[in-house]
């Protein structure tokens, strides 16, 4: 009973923090683009206006993630005629559901105690996890696909068939470079692969997955852009061609659903970069007993504390990827549709392919994983 | 599987395949398809087949569909019309559709008996199980195969390959002569 109560918590938890993410990354975006572009942004917005008589700067939170999502849920919720109401209905939700089950397996922090309970952290421990986010990601393609279809509009249908093409294609060279990220640490656990990447080499460099496969660090955070459709890989929606691609036809919640999966997406690649490549909870000369710096100074830490600073520096690195792809979105302009397929097919796809057999070499020359 | 789980699975197994079929919009039979597929990668998860399940996940729900979706879409294809009449084809398919049935009844009555109710071993349809087939007692067979997978690839490339400008003008302009 108590055992089906902490997997409960930690499922609530882990969505709850994903989501919240996402809801955050919305204030993120518009005021790091203003703050890219040179612009002040949201700044109108107050409830109390205590802020303003302080002269306090409106860091437009009120704009972002009151005003805003306010606005999209009592917006009328519009079906376009001879549309597939039960479709169009569906989609945002078929769109949004996957990505949100896959972060069940992401671990967001090392194993606590308490009360004899030894709880790890991570809402699923499945040792085909790797399999597991390439089925969630696959079937994501579904909501973007139907809902163009749907909606019986020319732009959207187009934006649905190049979002699917866009991810199919994207998909494969996400899958290499999983496979390279499976065969270095030998396992398809995340949990496992996180454990893998704690202590060091040379007697100061952390053991990350970066430092072994770069090249699938790149392929990764490549089609995991192209995965959640954004600038320069925003072709589905592009704005002066497609009006706004799929979700053309949708207002209101279902339209703050398709935007929520957008962002949810940013996280969900953030997350997975975080885990496969750069410790996922694991802080730099941190043990479970506390740190042992290089050159022989140790600090010793309660074990409880050493896992609350590991959950800390997961949701850190988190963010710092989030902040890089939202860099990037406001960064570099949209690539053409040939330029999309010949950079997925001819460059990324062999590129993955020879980082494989490259691992496979290399794993095989050293004697074994490991 | 605790039996009430799989009674359940297996009914929305059923359903969402009488959907397929039934159904008269092409887009709604394959949503009902893909239904039918994720239910059975559940189904082989929940019955220690779990590599083959997330595989038949990834594979069939996640890629194959999407291919079929595609091919929807490009051929354009509208809601069917009810085939009436034919009373011809009515009477094969029930002669097939029996025969179907009775073939899975002799199958399930000549069900090896030494494995039903039995507990498989630990690690049975783990993917180290699996990779120790594929690539260790059957790796001739499997190499093969993706071999034939390949050809297959590169076939299909060579034939739905529009020659370039410069091909088509070395053969007189006629186009499909290049390939």
């Amino acid at each position: 009973m108590i055992e089906l109560l902490i997997g409960a918590l930690k499922a609530i938890i882990i969505l709850l923090l994903a989501l919240n993410l996402a809801a955050i990354l919305l204030w993120f975006e518009r005021k790091g683009s203003a703050l890219i572009q040179d612009r002040i942004g949201a700044n109108r917005a107050a409830i109390t206006g205590l802020g303003r008589k302080l002269g306090l700067p409106n860091l437009g939170f009120v704009n972002t993630l009151v005003a805003d999502p306010i606005k999209l849920f009592t917006k009328e919720d519009f079906v376009p005629e001879g549309a597939d109401r039960f479709l169009h209905a569906l989609a945002p939700f078929l769109a949004l559901f996957p990505v949100l089950i896959t972060f069940a397996v992401v671990p967001f922090g090392d194993q606590i105690t308490i009360a004899g309970h030894t709880i790890v952290l991570q809402a699923a421990s499945l040792d085909v996890a790797a399999l597991y986010i390439l089925a969630t990601i696959g079937i994501g393609v579904y909501g973007v696909a139907l809902g163009g279809w749907a909606s019986n509009n020319r732009w959207a249908l187009l934006g649905s068939v190049r979002a699917t093409a866009q991810m199919i294609s994207y998909e494969i060279a996400m899958g290499l470079a999983i496979i390279a990220v499976v065969m270095t640490y030998g396992t398809l656990d995340l949990q496992a692969m996180c454990h893998a990447q704690g202590g060091v080499w040379f007697g100061w460099l952390p053991r990350w997955g970066i430092f072994l496969q770069p090249v699938a660090f790149l392929l990764f955070m490549t089609a995991g852009m192209a995965e959640s459709k954004r600038v320069p890989f925003d072709l589905p929606e592009g704005e002066s061609e497609l009006i706004a691609g799929y979700f053309t036809e949708y207002s209101g919640g279902k339209q703050a659903c398709f935007m929520l999966t957008d962002f949810a997406e940013i996280v969900l690649v953030s997350v997975l970069v975080t885990t496969f490549f750069f410790g996922g909870w694991q802080i730099p000369w941190l043990y479970r007993d506390g740190f042992h710096f290089p050159g022989g100074a140790t600090f010793a830490m309660p074990n409880l504390l050493v896992a609350i600073l590991g959950v800390i520096a997961f949701w850190v690195k988190v963010v710092i990827f989030c902040w890089l792809q939202i860099l990037i979105r406001w960064t570099l302009p949209r690539f053409r549709y040939d330029q999309l397929m010949r950079l997925g097919w001819k460059g990324l796809v062999p590129l993955g392919l020879l980082n494989i057999v490259a691992t496979a070499f290399v794993i095989v020359l050293a004697g074994g994983a490991h | 599987m605790p039996l009430a789980l799989f009674i359940f699975l297996a009914a929305l197994a059923i359903i969402s395949s009488l959907g397929v079929v039934i159904q008269r919009n092409p887009v709604h039979s394959l949503l009902a398809l893909v239904m039918t597929l994720l239910v059975i990668a559940v189904l082989f998860i929940g019955l220690g087949a779990v590599t083959v399940g997330f595989l038949q996940a990834i594979v069939y729900a996640g890629a194959i569909m999407v291919l079929f979706l595609f091919v929807i879409w490009l051929l354009n294809l509208q809601v069917e019309e009810r085939m009436t009449g034919h009373l011809a084809l009515k009477f094969f398919g029930a002669i097939a559709a029996a025969a179907l049935v009775a073939e899975l009844f002799l199958f399930f009555a000549h069900a090896h008996p030494a494995l039903a109710g039995k507990e498989m071993a630990p690690g049975y349809g783990s993917i180290a199980s699996l990779a120790t087939v594929l690539f260790k007692d059957y790796l001739i067979a499997f190499e093969a195969t993706s071999l034939l997978l390949l050809v297959a690839v590169v076939g299909a490339v060579a034939i739905a390959r529009r020659p370039s400008p410069s091909e088509a003008d070395a053969s007189g302009g006629k186009t499909g002569a290049a390939s």
